[in-house]
């Protein structure tokens, strides 16, 4: 049988690689990946794309900003 | 080409993964928004090199991923991860458990030379095709998929073969590492 007794087995050993292990490593890369782009663009982001825009000054995201058009 | 109100939309709707893609990388979620802002800082200077028609999100990845590399070629990667500077940059918390198991990907993942890191998320979690991946990094297809293959491998060893122990229970993992009978 194969003796397992050092640590180091080398990488480019391993020729025909466990599916099943193979579909867990792919589960886990995506689930950390998903879970930052799961959180969308930070306000951040979003801000430095409107102003480096150019010509429009108008920060319009569907805030309260148009309110004061000066009625009472 | 010039910045129309579809490529700024466009731009800003690919923010999500180069984010995911730079925490990928760089391990630390500050600094990964930091490399995401420049990206987009170059980007928008050099708008009118980006071919009209052609790969947006792989032009952003391959800025991002040129930064990145500049970047460390200056200071050298700060592996402080472990107490958790990558857990908290995500708004949802895993459970304990699925927590631990993640820590430990993280860590598997931290430990692959960089390129092969890099072609691993491009191919396995960006969804890049082995000829997109091959463009941002300037190198040959061929190489990807060898790279990509190596880092699996190597994933592999280090999680369900090294550290089979902490991993937790897996009856089939367990199977296929403790065939032999352990004596």
């Amino acid at each position: 049988m194969k003796d397992v007794k050092s640590k180091s087995a080398a990488p480019g050993k391993q020729g025909g690689l466990n599916a099943e292990i193979q579909s867990r490593i792919g589960h886990q890369l995506r689930a950390m990946y998903d879970d930052v782009v799961r959180q969308g663009v930070p306000d951040r982001f979003a801000e430095l794309i409107r102003k480096l825009d150019g010509s429009e000054p108008n920060p319009q995201l569907g805030t309260a900003g148009d309110k004061n058009d000066g009625r009472d | 080409m010039p910045l129309t109100d579809s490529l700024r939309d466009d731009i800003l709707a690919s923010v999500p993964s180069l984010r995911a893609f730079a925490i990928s990388l760089s391990g630390n979620g500050d600094r990964a928004d930091d490399l995401v802002q420049e990206t987009l800082l170059r980007a928008l200077a050099n708008i009118d090199s980006f071919q009209p028609g052609s790969n947006l999100p792989a032009w952003l990845f391959t800025i991002l991923r040129n930064l990145f590399r500049s970047d460390y070629r200056k200071r050298r990667r700060e592996v402080e991860d472990a107490d958790g500077s990558y857990a908290k940059t995500l708004k949802t918390q895993p459970a304990q458990s699925a927590h631990l198991e993640f820590e430990e990907f993280r860590a598997a993942l931290d430990k692959l030379p960089q390129d092969q890191r890099e072609a691993l998320i491009l191919v396995g979690a960006s969804g890049f095709s082995y000829e997109d991946a091959a463009a941002i990094c300037g190198c040959a297809v061929g190489t990807i998929k060898s790279r990509v293959n190596r880092a699996r491998s190597k994933l592999s060893a280090l999680l369900y073969v090294d550290g089979a122990e902490d991993f937790g229970p897996d009856e089939t993992v367990r199977a296929v590492i403790g065939g032999s009978g352990g004596y």
